[in-house]
């Protein structure tokens, strides 16, 4: 039955071609009705691959190209738990997207469906994909619809600068890719990653596995956005129309770690050991830097789709950490916490949507107080911001405590204080901002969030006044959010994600169900991990500071003369410094990635040749 | 095997790299992108090809002549594409950014630099 993974990828591409082909005869809520039936369909097919893919990895290969005596020349499809869980929770996301964007636009036409599907289409096959030169494809494809989306706002000057930046850098990491898949091609003679994993595998890793495993981790973190290859994605992200904001921020950057994880276990975890302590601390050690500088940044921005893009950089560098760990622990851990915190961090953006929609404008300041008449939207904004903050016992906090108790059964304790940090920085900035916005709390100026107002967001779809908010807006705000904190409360949730990640670092059993046709069901008896009190005390503790965080922003006006505002102000100086450096210049965000690259090269030969 | 074409596609990612980071006009530095991307172009073909072998179409020579490998002669060409793409997207962007502010200079595009 796996036989119908390709047409989740077919039926949205064809539905796209259909809308581009008539749209001069359709109406706009027809192209609006077909899009969302199309990515529906999609998602139906999404779960029934979930289903399927619970009791044995699917491989579909094209056009009937199986590997004979254990060769695979063909392009397959290799659905796991893992993927197809992946791609249920993109499909879901569009369907959503595609909800909010009912009334979003006033006047929009079939492209940005179109666009949107093939997007979705994209990001379907990228997840399913067994073929490296298949990952790439669909990685550029994805990426271009990606990029046309951001800049879908044309006439606007953020979109043309936020896409530009976004296109140029992206481009250059799949070409880093793209050379990376070359060189492996070189060594093997073969493109399909349990063929070339069979094939390194024994081997001890030389110059040119190394370049390509550097220059295939390079393009992939540039696509996460990890420090230093982040730059791009602010500026992307704060500017592209809130549905595709959800989608880039809950799905793309983390399918670029998904892809890195992938490749990493079926390619280059036989030549390169998986209890390397050197491939650990180059990436949990990046990880680190990323968490806190987005953190920092975040806590830093008044632009508030800005503000929540920086959490999506420090939340993927929590990611990376737990990928870093290089076990099945923390990737169950990290699997959890990237579907929790896609979905919370969807809810925000549509929050900050439905502002937008409002009050045509998205800086905190001017927004002070504007929120009040809010009473859904307020109210779902800050629990979620606290579920960023990892509040106990929800989703967010439960993929997070996971990924800690993985982090310190490896040694790394103080992975823990990372986590606390970074929870609190984001939640502590999203709950200004709620204190700020739906409150009215809180001082007009702000040194910590910067002097220079955001430029007004007024939606050049939107000429005329909006004084009501419409259902198609708040229900996926609710849908996100209870998906994302009730994501713990699944039953099993924790059991089953432990169980998929087991299957999935098991690259010789890859490897048996792609080249010798063995089924590969997910292991039944893995170790269970479960929330301890050390977890439940680090999520407490990051939501208290975060409130104590967000607290002495807002209470600022009140504690004049006090030790606190010079501290204020020296973190304000810092995190003005920190602004200057995200300049919006293509040329610095290149050099960035070159400097990026050299480096991570080194730190790989340093550590993995001896 | 020679180093050469591995040694000169470097230098072209350098060069590329170079240019689109001194750039001071997008159509220059769309170009020099499609600089870059012509390093993964000569990767390739490099890691496919043969001395003395014949292009891999088989209707006219003899079984088992030596040709050079049609796989990566295949992946140039989808990368060619994604290239055209990619460059197309690009060059519309700068089109609309000479359109709507009357320059192509990536600094005086950044949203900010107009203001005061």
């Amino acid at each position: 039955m796996g036989d119908l993974a390709p047409l989740a990828i077919a039926v949205p591409m064809t539905t796209a071609a259909l809308l581009v082909g008539t749209s001069w005869l359709i109406p706009r809520r027809v192209v609006d009705v077909a899009s969302l039936a199309a990515a529906s369909a999609s998602a139906v097919l999404c779960a029934f691959l979930l289903h399927e893919a619970s009791k044995g990895r699917i491989v579909y290969w094209f056009g009937g190209w199986e590997p004979r005596h254990g060769v695979a020349i063909g392009v397959s499809f290799t659905i796991d738990q893992l993927s197809a869980s992946l791609g249920l929770f993109c499909a879901l996301l569009f369907v959503t997207a595609f909800v909010f964007s009912w009334r979003y636009f006033v006047v929009v036409g079939p492209l940005f469906h179109a666009l949107m599907l093939v997007f979705l289409a994209g990001m379907l096959g990228f997840g399913y994909t067994g073929d490296l030169f298949n990952l790439f494809v669909f990685f550029e494809l994805m990426s271009v619809a990606a990029y046309a989306l951001v800049a879908y706002d044309i006439e606007e000057e953020g979109p043309l600068q936020g896409a530009l930046n976004f296109a140029v850098t992206n481009t250059i990491g799949a070409f880093f890719i793209l050379i990376g898949i070359a060189l492996l091609y070189g060594r093997t003679g073969a493109l399909n990653m349990a063929q070339i994993g069979a094939t390194l595998a024994g081997h001890s890793p030389d110059g040119l596995v190394i370049v390509s495993f550097t220059l295939i981790a390079v393009g992939f973190l540039v696509k996460a956005a990890v420090v230093p290859f982040h730059f791009w994605l602010a500026d992307a992200y704060s500017v592209a129309p809130t549905p595709v904001c959800l989608l880039l921020s809950a799905a793309m950057s983390e399918l670029g770690l998904y892809a890195l994880a992938r490749v990493y276990w079926t390619v280059f975890s036989g030549v390169l050991d998986p209890g390397d302590p050197g491939l650990q601390a180059v990436l949990v050690g990046v990880g680190t830097l990323t968490a806190l500088l987005g953190g920092a940044m975040c806590f830093g921005q008044r632009h508030l789709k800005r503000m929540l893009a920086f959490a999506t950089v420090s939340h993927v560098g929590l990611f990376l950490i737990g990928l870093g760990l290089f076990d099945a622990a923390g990737l169950a851990g990290t699997a959890l916490f990237v579907v929790a915190d896609g979905c919370v961090k969807a809810a925000l953006f549509v929050s900050v949507g439905v502002i937008q929609h409002l009050r045509e404008n998205v800086d905190e300041l001017r927004l002070r107080g504007r929120g009040r008449e809010l009473k859904l939207t307020g109210p779902l904004f800050a629990i979620c911001a606290l579920g960023v903050a990892s509040l106990p016992p929800f989703g967010p906090f439960f993929g997070k405590t996971l990924v800690e108790s993985a982090a310190t059964d490896a040694g790394l304790w103080w992975v823990s204080i990372v986590f606390l940090l970074s929870s609190a920085l984001t939640g502590g900035a999203l709950l200004r901002a709620a204190g700020r916005v739906f409150l009215g709390l809180g001082p007009v100026r702000d040194p910590l969030a910067g002097d220079e107002p955001s430029p007004d967001e007024t939606d050049p779809e939107l000429d005329y006044r909006h004084d009501r908010v419409p259902r198609t807006m708040t229900v996926p705000a609710l849908a996100l959010a209870v998906a994302g904190l009730g994501l713990s409360l699944v039953p099993g949730i924790g059991h089953r994600a432990e169980r998929a990640a087991a299957q999935f670092v098991d690259r010789s059993a890859y490897a048996a169900s792609v080249l010798h046709g063995a089924t590969g069901a997910p292991p039944v008896q893995v170790a269970t991990h479960s929330v301890d009190a050390m977890g439940v005390a680090v999520g407490v503790g990051s939501v208290l500071v975060a409130v104590a965080l967000a607290g002495a922003a807002l209470l600022r006006g009140r504690l004049r003369g006090s030790a606190l505002v010079s501290v204020e102000d020296a973190a304000g100086a810092f995190l003005g410094r920190l602004r200057a450096l995200h300049s919006g210049l293509v040329a610095d965000y290149v050099a960035w990635l070159t400097v990026g690259t050299a480096l991570l090269a080194a730190l790989f030969a340093a550590t993995l040749s001896t | 095997m020679s180093f050469l074409p591995y040694a000169v596609a470097a230098w072209i990612v350098v060069i590329g790299l170079y240019g689109v980071v001194t750039s001071r006009n997008l159509v220059h530095l769309v170009t020099c992108l499609a600089v870059v991307q012509s390093a993964s172009y000569l990767v390739l073909l490099s890691i496919g090809y043969k001395k003395d072998a014949v292009a891999p179409i088989f209707d006219t020579v003899r079984v088992g002549t030596r040709a050079v490998d049609p796989v990566v002669q295949a992946l140039t060409l989808a990368d060619v594409v994604v290239g055209v793409t990619v460059t197309a997207l690009l060059l519309s962007l700068a089109v609309q950014a000479h359109k709507r502010y009357g320059t192509l200079d990536p600094e005086k595009l950044r949203p900010g630099s107009r203001r005061g």
